[in-house]
């Protein structure tokens, strides 16, 4: 097919209009948007580098950055931790594998809203009835303390998104060759030894598109967050998404969370980039 | 012998913590069937009596017949277009090899390190000074924010059709679209569930770009009706169950029938 056929063109149209018009225009446009005092009506006054320097000493938004960041770091462990242990259980001889597989991964397909909400329910009433029943005051109170938000986000995340994960590790281990296992077997190690220097080898790549996926997932996280906490109490457990939808279509100031929204792409891009450099670093190693 | 028992060790282990994993679901249904005070006297208690009210008005509340065919129009469109339009800019620029298929490709790549929410504020006041937030609308977002991946994956596949078979079908007559349409689409149908799965995944399930496009009472997705619902009905949990179970029930049903497709479209779409 060469560039001048009719038929590239025709071919390339219907995705190239979508793309464009949804996705790199708005893109330019909020750069520019970003710049100005735009409040949605209007046409937008240059104001430079002014949004960018209120969000330095804009407390409610730092807030929402580092709480971002901490829950971030603690989802990408949890999540890495119990994804890995679910697929190890799994890919083991045990005869419930395929059931416990279709299990573990159910939560993936429900969206992260109706989750959030079946959760606030098990936090508030279950966790509630739990605290009566047994007299321990740790079950009482949950999403009404920062903490406890934090935690019920951190366990809402890890049961929906540890199964996704499963799933990246399953077909990495299956790609493991059963006769080195068994080679090192007859050799002696013992169970951890044979997973610390076969499995684990083999499994590596597998770490770095699961940390990188549960990071991009964690840090751009809205739905679970609005259903489960809505960042009650006082904003405290609102994350950076939110932050962007709230300032926009909330209290109306778009260019200001436009430029939230645009630091908020360097960061997912940066981070994202660095992915797609560690793998084409590994290729070029294998 | 020692085998054995670590085998039975794990399985025992793997049986608790899916009674775990599932033990949301069953909470939730359970309650769903008790009457208000059931709920508050004895949460995790069967019911004392098994009721059906419930669910008979949180369906009409839900409007639910009308949610779920706004869900599966705009689910559906979305996907076979994503899926059509995708592979035949796949197809275009894998047998295409020149500098601008290249570029191209790899706007389209690049795309994907772009979150929503840095585009949202522009795009909705755009679609909104030329009319355009509304379903079909709506439907076209999809298609500009699904084909990157889509056309990621397939451009992967392309790569391993041999160009003979093109040349073949045009000696014998065939022009392109007959060529894609007749030969390399059908070939590229594996891929083609895969995309439709990761696809009809996220769309089923979005939030908050349907409801900064569709605000019309009568239009809403099932998400989005479950929102004000929900929002509505908060502190009484025995609606707000009903409602959540009843909209969990198409994904279920579908996840039933199609698991082993959906968790290889899911390990093939990551893995990638």
């Amino acid at each position: 097919m060469r560039n001048r056929d009719a038929a590239y063109w025709l071919f390339l149209t219907p995705v190239l209009a979508a793309l464009i018009l949804v996705v790199i225009v708005p893109l330019i446009y909020g750069f520019y948007y970003s710049f100005t005092n735009w409040n949605g009506l209007g046409t937008p006054d240059f104001i430079g580098l002014k949004n960018y320097l209120d969000l330095f000493t804009d407390k409610g938004f730092l807030d929402t950055f580092w709480f971002t960041i901490k829950f971030s770091v603690a989802a990408i462990v949890v999540i890495n931790i119990i994804g890995l242990s679910l697929a190890l259980i799994v890919t083991s001889k045990i005869k419930s594998s395929n059931i416990l597989r279709t299990v573990f991964f159910m939560p993936n397909l429900i969206g992260g809203l109706i989750l959030g909400f079946i959760w606030q329910f098990i936090f508030i009433k279950v966790f509630g009835a739990i605290g009566d029943l047994t007299g321990i005051e740790a079950f009482n109170g949950w999403l009404s303390t920062t903490d406890t938000g934090f935690w019920g986000l951190i366990i809402l995340t890890s049961w929906q998104m540890a199964g996704y994960i499963m799933i990246i590790y399953i077909a990495y281990l299956q790609a493991v060759p059963e006769d080195l296992i068994e080679a090192a077997k007859i050799d002696g190690a013992n169970t951890f030894q044979r997973f610390r220097h076969i499995t684990f080898p083999l499994v590596a790549p597998a770490f770095t598109v699961s940390l990188f996926l549960t990071l991009s997932h964690s840090f751009k996280i809205y739905d679970q967050n609005l259903s489960l906490t809505n960042g009650a109490p006082y904003n405290s457990t609102e994350m950076v998404a939110m932050n962007i939808v709230k300032s926009a279509f909330t209290e109306n100031d778009m260019a200001y969370a436009q430029a939230k929204a645009v630091i908020f792409f360097v960061i997912v891009a940066v981070v994202s980039l660095t992915q797609v450099y560690i793998n084409k670093k590994r290729e070029v190693e294998l | 012998m020692r085998e054995k028992w670590k085998l039975w060790l794990l399985g025992f282990i793997g049986f608790i913590l899916a009674i775990l994993w599932l033990s949301p679901f069953y909470l939730m249904i359970v309650n769903a069937f008790k009457m208000k005070r059931d709920i508050f006297a004895d949460t995790l208690g069967l019911p004392s009596a098994w009721t059906f009210e419930n669910f008979v008005q949180a369906f009409e509340q839900l409007d639910f017949l009308r949610t779920l065919f706004n869900s599966l129009l705009i689910s559906g469109v979305s996907v076979v277009i994503i899926i059509i339009f995708s592979a035949m800019a796949a197809y275009a620029l894998s047998r295409n090899k020149s500098k601008i298929s290249s570029l191209l490709f790899f706007v389209f790549v690049a795309a994907m390190l772009i979150p929503f929410q840095s585009v949202m504020i522009p795009l909705v006041a755009q679609f909104g000074q030329f009319g355009m937030l509304n379903k079909a609308g709506l439907i076209f977002m999809y298609l500009g924010f699904g084909c990157s991946l889509s056309i990621f994956l397939y451009h992967g596949t392309l790569k391993g059709i041999p160009v003979s078979l093109d040349e073949a079908a045009k000696i014998d007559g065939a022009n392109r679209f007959q060529i894609f349409w007749h030969i390399i689409f059908p070939l590229l149908k594996p891929m083609s569930i895969t995309v439709g799965i990761l696809n009809v995944i996220w769309i089923w399930n979005d939030y908050l770009l349907p409801s900064l496009v569709i605000g019309g009472a009568g239009s809403e997705t099932i998400p989005l009706k479950l929102f004000f619902f929900f929002g509505q009905y908060t502190k009484q949990w025995h609606l707000a169950l009903a409602g959540l179970t009843l909209s969990i029930i198409p994904v279920i049903i579908a996840y039933f029938f199609a698991q082993r497709q959906i968790i290889k479209g899911i390990a093939d779409g990551a893995v990638k």
